[in-house]
């Protein structure tokens, strides 16, 4: 990588990460206390009549999937806000005049994206120490499926700004299939406590592997096989990363 | 003779069928001011959308400094500087932020890109608002702030598109000046308007543009030499008679004043001999239409219909 490319990188890293920082009443407050709640009353309240939960007791089960939803949801909501935001005002321009290469645009952005989801993910993690002790299996494994997963829905959530065309199509994403999605990934259970025919069906959930290779890494226990998992993480991470860069090569969204 | 932009069988047709350039072709000399006009949806836009790389041709090449786009992308929007026509900076930003994030884009080193953002914004006097929130800064303000954006990784060819629509006369002559000083340090400029006296007072050769095609390519000294008539507004010293009306041909316009129009084989002094043989004094004249307005109206509506419309002050 070349100097300049090297500087167009920095700029663009640096600019996210002061969005970020400029808007954090809106970045960084609202899953912190979302979160706080989540542990107030699943973990505190609800957590104590439901008992253990793979030899867990409920509130640390739930913190590894806790971590990693708030991690999914503000690495896709960042850079779908700051992408289609940027398009939409049209300053995306700004970078698309530039002769910045596009893998430096998309990893710009997506190191935005996982800066603000490990900031937001360690903020989540500060909070659980105040409800319960987090016990930590393989620390390596807890860092490389929160990044990874960060990366994922980063590419994810840029594929959607890419492709939206109103302030509609980055809502519904979201709503209909990313919340569903992680809800319905283990967060809050494990499944094994499903009929067997959903826990076929969850197994094609992508975020449960996530999920439970992050809760592996904390607690030592999963639903799914570990090097399933990453297979998976890390296909996703190859075939979004390609689908972004022929999205921008061929300036699908961006150029008419 | 170096050319900063070559142009050649470049075609458009969006999605939708509109067939946006037919087959245009064109040469930009480097270092010149450069005039590009036509009317709207002639297709200005999309040419100057290809050239800077935010539209996709349908066929046809383009090379800047002699760098083909299709083949060296990145190369030829480095030597590029592109002033859209619409505001398309974050709005939630400072001017220092985005010149400076802009030149980072460029490659240009942080340290580098304060210095270029710092000269840039004090030449086109936004220097007092470079901590300011964009949003808040008045036209002319954002106008000359998407200049200093343009010039920020000191282009070689500089796109202006409508660069002074919606500022005012002090402020564009502002403008007009330090593009002729950019010009003058060897950048090339194309400039698309629709002031023309604009094109007029900066500009040495004119492309007009119509309906995707080129109509006419020269330069405009020659392309007002083939303006036959040209319309003056004299102010009289007091209400002109019958006598002198008939003896002009003029029509009144005002209570002392009088419209004529004036063949370029004819000379004013004629004119003014008559006036004063009738008596009268000429207090003062002006042109009645841009002369090139009306020329531009002719090639791209065919007809000199625009004679009879607003009044223009030279």
């Amino acid at each position: 990588m070349s100097h300049s490319t090297l500087t167009a990188l920095y700029t663009l890293s640096r600019k996210e990460i002061v969005r970020i920082l400029r808007i954090w009443t809106q970045t960084i407050v609202p899953p912190a206390m979302t979160m706080t709640l989540y542990f107030v009353i699943f973990g505190n309240l609800i957590g104590k009549r439901i008992g253990q939960m793979d030899g867990f007791d409920y509130m640390s089960f739930i913190v590894p999937g806790l971590v990693m939803m708030s991690v999914i949801t503000n690495s896709y909501g960042n850079i779908v806000s700051s992408f289609f935001g940027a398009k939409f005002s049209k300053h995306v321009e700004e970078m698309l005049v530039s002769p910045m290469p596009n893998y430096v645009i998309l990893f710009g952005h997506v190191f935005g994206a996982l800066s603000r989801g490990l900031l937001v993910g360690g903020i989540v993690t500060v909070i659980a120490l105040f409800f319960t002790e987090i016990h930590v299996y393989n620390i390596w494994i807890v860092l490389s499926t929160l990044v990874l997963t960060s990366v994922v829905f980063a590419l994810a959530g840029f594929v959607n700004a890419c492709l939206a065309t109103k302030f509609d199509d980055i809502a519904i994403i979201p709503a209909f299939i990313l919340t569903p999605l992680t809800y319905l990934g283990g967060v809050f259970y494990s499944i094994s406590l499903l009929p067997e025919f959903w826990q076929t069906v969850s197994k094609f959930n992508p975020v449960l592997y996530m999920v439970n290779a992050f809760r592996y890494g904390f607690l030592g226990v999963s639903d799914v096989n570990i090097y399933v998992a990453y297979g998976i993480i890390l296909s996703f991470v190859v075939v979004l990363t390609s689908l972004c860069l022929y999205i921008l090569n061929k300036g699908i969204g961006l150029r008419s | 003779m170096t050319i900063a932009l070559k142009v050649s069988n470049l075609k458009k047709t969006y999605k939708n069928g509109t067939v946006a350039l037919k087959g245009l072709d064109l040469e930009v000399e480097a270092g010149e001011i450069f005039a590009l006009l036509g009317p709207n949806g002639a297709g200005k836009s999309t040419l100057i959308g290809i050239i800077s790389s935010l539209v996709n041709a349908s066929s046809g090449e383009v090379e800047v400094f002699g760098d083909s786009l299709t083949m060296q992308r990145n190369k030829v929007k480095s030597h590029i500087g592109l002033v859209p026509q619409e505001f398309n900076f974050n709005m939630f930003e400072k001017p220092m932020d985005i010149l400076v994030n802009q030149a980072g884009y460029y490659g240009v080193p942080r340290k580098e890109a304060i210095a270029r953002a710092e000269k840039y914004l004090k030449h086109l006097q936004l220097w007092e608002k470079k901590e300011t929130m964009s949003r808040s800064l008045s036209g002319g303000m954002k106008r000359r702030l998407m200049i200093a954006r343009a010039m920020m990784n000191e282009p070689r060819l500089l796109i202006l598109d409508e660069p002074t629509a919606g500022v005012d006369i002090e402020i564009r002559r502002s403008m007009w000046a330090f593009v002729k000083q950019i010009s003058a340090a060897g950048t090339t400029i194309i400039l698309t308007t629709h002031y023309l006296e604009e094109a007029e007072q900066l500009c040495k050769n004119i492309a007009i543009i119509n309906h995707g095609e080129i109509i006419k390519n020269t330069t405009i000294k020659q392309l007002l030499t083939t303006l036959d008539i040209e319309t003056f507004i004299l102010d009289l010293d007091r209400e002109p008679n019958e006598k002198l009306l008939q003896c002009l041909k003029a029509e009144i316009t005002d209570d002392n004043s009088i419209q004529i129009d004036v063949h370029k084989s004819q000379a004013l002094n004629d004119v003014f001999k008559k006036i004063d043989e009738l008596g009268y004094k000429v207090l003062s004249m002006r042109n009645k239409v841009n002369r090139l307005e009306e020329l531009f109206f002719k090639m791209t509506h065919g007809k000199n219909e625009h004679a009879n419309e607003s009044e223009n002050a030279a």
